[in-house]
């Protein structure tokens, strides 16, 4: 056995992974901080108004970032839930739970945002396009994901529950998402296409990258600060939480 | 190929067995479907061009709900005498016997419902060829809903409240079939076709057929632990 796979998996025990994640906490938010600063002076003050859409446009700056986070945090989770069956390793479940409510949160925030941003441009608060019908259901499977999780009392069930379920969920949205495209556009309802953006100016596109960054480091120092909380939670009566962490 | 069926074969006939003892509450989910759908033009009105349109949806719909109401007993009464446990240790595929307690399932809930849906669309003014459609869309799509409802009925059973968290996490994942199922008659109103549609809800059911049971086995392994 190669000594990088040995320390690959020291990582996997909670009681190395609880002073790591600590240690890396800080910078990430400090990384969050910088980085959602830059990005909303970048979409705010320099990024120039759009010929269309006027000043209305800049909800983008959170709303398109926030449409990404939301799914990827689903596929990390996926991938997190699929290790966790099949090495049996107890953090994969634990930061399946820490990242849930993160993603929960962001398909909200997405779902939000664009209904503020689809009544100015739209007129309408809510229209039945594929994108948002789609970013509505995965809402509710981060719903479903948690309500599961909060149900079953023993942790262990409720880490393999959840990791099965975030499987079906995962192996169902791509299916889900060009069903209910294929729905649309059989009825016809609003047409519009966000498929055809404009083009982009650079600093419009430099904001967008900059809030994805800070929303990745966001999601990464929740889910490590929610990790420890979940990893004192579970060990509490193991010998290493009351010599190291409870000091 | 008999023998290799035989559990499968067996768990069918022994839930149907137990369905045929219990007759009022495979009525009671056949009757709650009929008042769901006949509630609809109730509370739309009687305008005979409106609940044609409305029709395959509505009929969708209730056999969704009713589909939900029969999950819930799916697994739980085998769980709570110790049956469940017994088919899990037993020499048996387990994946087997569960694919017979789903196909017993549809057989008691989906089966009445694709029967009597077309007795239903008539009230809804639909044309005796929509209603052949809206038949056979059911007749593909109730084995879905009921393959991929057994995974959640296995992965919140014995758990707090799951008849309500059964359907939230159960009725996002129907989505497909009902746009599909629904979506066949719109088409062949629209003048589309309805082909596509039912060959979409045939690959979906016989994805579910594969993997279904056998997510359900694991999924009841982890709630039998």
């Amino acid at each position: 056995m190669s000594t990088s796979l040995i320390n690959w998996f020291k990582f996997a025990s909670p009681a190395s992974f609880y002073p790591l994640a600590g240690r890396l906490i800080p910078w990430f938010a400090a990384a969050t901080l910088l980085l959602a600063a830059a990005g909303l002076w970048v979409g705010l003050a320099v990024a120039p108004t759009d010929a269309q859409q006027g000043e209305g446009y800049r909800i983008i700056f959170v709303h398109v970032p926030a449409s990404w986070m939301s799914m990827f945090i689903y596929c990390i989770m996926a991938f997190w839930s699929a290790l966790g069956l099949s090495f049996n390793t107890r953090l994969s479940g634990m930061m399946t739970s820490a990242l849930a409510p993160t993603g929960a949160l962001f398909a909200f925030l997405s779902l939000w945002t664009g209904s503020l941003w689809g009544k100015p441009m739209w007129g309408a608060w809510w229209v039945w396009d594929a994108r948002l019908t789609s970013q509505l259901i995965l809402f509710f499977l981060y719903l479903g994901f948690i309500a599961l999780q909060a149900a079953i009392d023993d942790p262990r069930r409720a880490d393999k529950a959840g990791a099965i379920l975030a499987l079906v969920g995962v192996v169902n949205v791509p299916i889900i998402y060009f069903s209910v495209q294929w729905w649309n556009t059989l009825h016809q309802g609003a047409s519009v296409s966000m498929t055809k953006a404009p083009s982009m100016a650079h600093t419009m596109l430099l904001g967008m990258l900059l809030m994805a960054l800070a929303f990745w480091a966001y999601t990464i120092t929740m889910a490590l600060t929610r990790v420890r909380c979940i990893i004192l939670e579970r060990e509490l009566t193991s010998e290493w939480v009351k010599k190291n962490a409870m000091e | 190929m008999s023998g290799l069926l035989t559990p499968f074969r067996q768990a069918v006939r022994r839930d149907l067995l137990l369905a045929a003892r219990h007759k009022t509450e495979v009525i009671t989910a056949l009757f709650f479907f009929v008042i769901v759908v006949n509630l609809l033009p109730l509370g739309i009105g009687p305008d005979a061009d409106l609940l044609r349109k409305i029709a395959p949806g509505a009929l969708w719909i209730g056999a969704l709900l009713a589909t939900l109401l029969g999950l819930q007993r799916l697994f739980a009464p085998d769980h709570q005498d110790g049956t469940l446990e017994q088919m899990a240790l037993s020499p048996q595929s387990f994946t087997l016997l569960i694919a017979g307690k789903i196909m017993a399932h549809w057989l008691v809930s989906g089966l009445p419902v694709v029967l009597i849906a077309p007795l239903l669309g008539v009230q809804f003014d639909l044309p005796a060829r929509s209603l052949g459609i809206l038949t056979l869309s059911l007749l593909l799509g109730t084995p879905i809903l009921s393959l991929i409802g057994a995974v959640g009925a296995a992965l919140t059973l014995g758990v707090r409240g799951s008849g309500v968290l059964l359907s939230l996490l159960i009725l996002p994942l129907y989505i497909p079939a009902l746009i599909f199922g629904a979506g066949a008659v719109e088409a062949d109103l629209a003048g589309l076709g309805f082909e596509g549609h039912l060959s979409l809800l045939g690959a979906l059911l016989l994805a579910c057929t594969v993997f279904a049971p056998w997510v359900s086995t694991v999924a009841l392994r982890v709630a039998l632990e």
